[in-house]
């Protein structure tokens, strides 16, 4: 199928439409027995025009499916440690370290050191936990909001935010990033020692890494932590053990 | 230019015997999709599977886990005492998991979904990318009873979704992706769980990978049987819509690869029908035209690998596109009336010729469309002399004959101005090769060119009596479908 070579000079034209030559039309082009009609076509979802194109794609989903299971492996790198101040955690990828990051050491509430996956639900936290004018104002209006994102209900409690979240958008009743709050009014990390500490293994996002002396809250929004921490002094793995406070932390479920 | 895996499409160093016999396979293959297309049955589903089992050669067989052992495995890495021995635990899980014996063991064992969820959101962000990858491992599986299995931790994939770690993310979209197409019963969940503002969020991502993903997820949700009632709608009132057409647009900063996905996302909200218009305020029309244009492009520069699996949606939501009433009332055709796209589409269609003769039709569907409404369109291909290239595409197949001719009938319905230009020339000889052919539509469609021909271009009657045209028609006129045609022809033949 050759192509004129002039087409390819007008594709690298500009836009333009040709001047139409004149349309005339007999009344006998559509009379019987011939019945052509230009029309518009269109075509819907399950039609079978759409077998052979369907197929194709269906092939290149699986192929890929067979390709990336022959990935090269991740480079290794020499092992190296997290910087974040207090945290020893090693890596020897570099993949597994940006998520430990994220996870860690990026949503991080610097009153009480909970971690967060999101931003978003970072500050729901500060907001609610730390923020004592939140604390007097929803006294009088709804402010605890819907978690989310897309949905702006708002509710008196956080109890009532929580029903919200398992009947209308079919949240478990136990999602690990709504946790009420322990005991009343609003914490600093002053006032926090002893309370919140529950670092176990398999456990919620919510572990802190704790200095021993707790610093006073800033005026406002979050910092980075950069107390020095005794070099023995580890958190992880080792941190639970450190920390396990003589009650029994509370069995879930 | 092209992602990493569409460049390893092509077998590389096989000898002749492979190739055929791959090629035969593909078929068999090709013959088996069809068929499961035609009954809906197609599932597509993507495995993201990042190592080799150790000491793994080609044929290696993934060892079933029995219940014992998922438990042991289940128990150490909840509550290994050292961070290394959990991980290899769940590394060890997630192996066992690629057999879907593994996967039914697993199901079955009383509170291990609740413990994959608990590693799933734990404090240790080994563990927890590796309790994700158990999760795509499971919602690999063709059993609906698996994927719904993973229902608790779907609230979670989703929050996970505003987090940072690309790698992460990427991940548990490929997941969400498959459990969406495997179960309505995940369906019904993750719509009022938020998923599609989580996605309208999720896709101002600046991280290639995990648009990717979001395009697969994304066009998994939209081929749901209930999507052009209960997920459409929602879609289209988000701002995913233009998010999707600027990921779209042609120039330096276009993948591939997200566009692929994109263009399929498009292509399934598009024939459903549901608010065209809106997509077409948008932009729609002119973005997947310089789209086009710039595919066009890429096949002259011969950076071709793969491109027919981005041509293909395009062509198709420009040509249902093109139906829309909005289309007139915004001005849409004249958005499209640009020369451009008929030579973008032409060097298209001869590229399907050489590499994917079973996109013709799409094209083909396409240029009708162009040309049935459009007398400026209908001059551009004379003006370019394209009739000459259209017409050696006769031969291929019925399909492709019946529409080439539809489009030559487009043309020569516009009357004696445009079909002064189809003759004399290439024309009538193609005529009264197709008029050999045995398909009833072939040849049926071949009289109603005839006719138009015959009516404003009289001076080809003689040229066509002298080519023997008359014995070419009467070999048709016992055929019912044919018989009237045939007879009205032969009198305007003799008659003129």
């Amino acid at each position: 199928m050759q192509l004129p070579p002039a087409l390819r000079t007008r594709l690298a034209g500009g836009p333009g439409a040709a001047e139409p030559l004149p349309v005339e039309r007999d009344p006998a082009a559509g009379a019987a027995p011939f019945r052509f009609a230009a029309r518009l076509v269109r075509f819907p979802r399950e039609h079978e025009f759409f077998e052979d194109g369907d197929v194709q794609r269906h092939l290149y989903l699986q192929d890929v499916l067979s390709q990336v299971a022959e990935a090269p492996e991740r480079p290794r790198v020499p092992e190296f440690t997290c910087q974040v101040a207090g945290c020893c955690q090693v890596f020897d990828a570099l993949e597994d370290y940006e998520h430990h990051y994220h996870t860690l050491h990026r949503n991080v509430c610097s009153f009480c050191r909970r971690a967060f996956p999101s931003g978003h639900l970072l500050d729901a936290h500060i907001l609610e936990w730390h923020d004592s004018l939140f604390q007097l104002l929803s006294e009088r209006q709804d402010m605890y909001q819907c978690l989310v994102e897309g949905c702006t209900e708002k509710f008196k409690t956080s109890k009532a935010r929580k029903d919200h979240l398992v009947r209308l958008h079919l949240y478990p009743a136990d999602f690990r990033f709504d946790k009420p709050q322990k005991g009343r009014g609003w914490h600093t990390a002053a006032e926090a020692p002893g309370d919140h500490r529950e670092p176990s293994e398999g456990e919620a996002m919510e572990v802190c890494s704790e200095p021993a002396a707790p610093s006073p809250a800033p005026a406002g929004g979050r910092w980075t932590y950069s107390h020095r921490i005794p070099s023995t002094i580890c958190f992880g793995q080792g941190a639970s053990r450190g920390f396990k406070s003589t009650k029994k932390s509370s069995k879930h479920h | 230019m092209w992602s990493r895996r569409l460049g390893r499409l092509r077998p590389v160093g096989c000898g002749v015997e492979e190739l055929r016999r791959r090629r035969r396979e593909r078929e068999r293959r090709f013959l088996a999709l069809r068929k499961a297309r035609r009954e809906q049955q197609l599932v597509s589903k993507r495995l993201l599977r990042d190592d080799a089992p150790e000491g793994a050669g080609e044929g290696c067989v993934v060892a079933i886990l029995g219940e014992a052992e998922v438990q042991q495995f289940l128990r150490l890495a909840q509550r290994g005492t050292e961070e290394k021995e959990r991980e290899r635990a769940l590394v060890s899980l997630r192996r066992g998991l690629q057999h879907p014996e593994t996967q039914q063991t697993f199901i079955r064992l009383e509170g291990s979904m609740r413990i994959l969820v608990g590693l799933l959101t734990s404090n240790q962000a080994l563990l927890q990318l590796e309790a994700a990858r158990c999760l795509h491992e499971l919602s690999h599986s063709e059993q609906s009873v698996v994927a719904e299995a993973c229902l608790p931790a779907t609230s979670y994939l989703l929050t996970y979704l505003s987090g940072h770690s690309s790698d992460f993310i990427e991940l548990c979209l490929y997941t969400l992706g498959n459990l969406i197409v495997e179960s309505e019963a995940v369906r019904r969940q993750l719509l009022p769980q938020g998923i599609v503002p989580a996605l309208a969020a999720c896709i101002q991502s600046p991280h290639v990978a995990v648009l990717e993903a979001l395009g697969y997820a994304l066009s998994q949700l939209l081929q749901a049987k209930e999507a052009p009632e209960k997920i459409i709608p929602s879609i289209l009132g988000s701002t995913l819509p233009q998010h999707m057409l600027q990921l779209l647009q042609p120039g330096p900063k276009l993948n591939p690869g997200v566009a692929v996905e994109f263009a399929w996302c498009l292509h399934y909200i598009i024939c459903s029908q549901v608010n065209n218009a809106l997509l077409i305020s948008h932009g729609a029309l002119s973005t997947l035209g310089l789209l086009l244009l710039d595919l066009a492009g890429a096949v002259q520069r011969t950076e071709d690998a793969g491109l027919e699996l981005l041509a293909c949606p395009v062509l198709r939501c420009l040509s249902n596109l093109l139906t829309e009433a909005a289309v007139e009332t915004v001005g849409g055709q004249m958005q499209l009336r640009d020369e451009r796209v008929m030579a973008a589409l032409f060097i298209l269609l001869q590229f399907f010729l050489q590499k994917q003769p079973s996109l013709l039709p799409e094209g083909l569907w396409l240029l009708n469309n162009l040309t049935a409404n459009c007398p400026s369109f209908c001059t551009s291909l004379l003006s370019l002399h394209l009739i000459e290239p259209l017409l050696k595409l006769l031969p291929v197949s019925n399909v492709v004959s019946i529409m080439v001719l539809t489009v030559l009938c487009n043309v020569a319905e516009k009357g004696p101005a445009y079909c002064q230009q189809l003759w004399p020339g290439p024309l009538l000889p193609s005529l009264l090769n197709t008029l050999a052919f045995s398909d009833t539509e072939v040849v049926g469609q071949s009289l109603e060119l005839l006719h138009l021909l015959f009516l404003y271009q009289p001076e080809a009657i003689q040229a066509f009596l002298q080519q023997s045209g008359l014995k070419a028609l009467e070999r048709h006129q016992e055929e019912a479908q044919l018989q009237d045609r045939v007879h009205a022809l032969c009198w305007t033949a003799l008659h003129g």
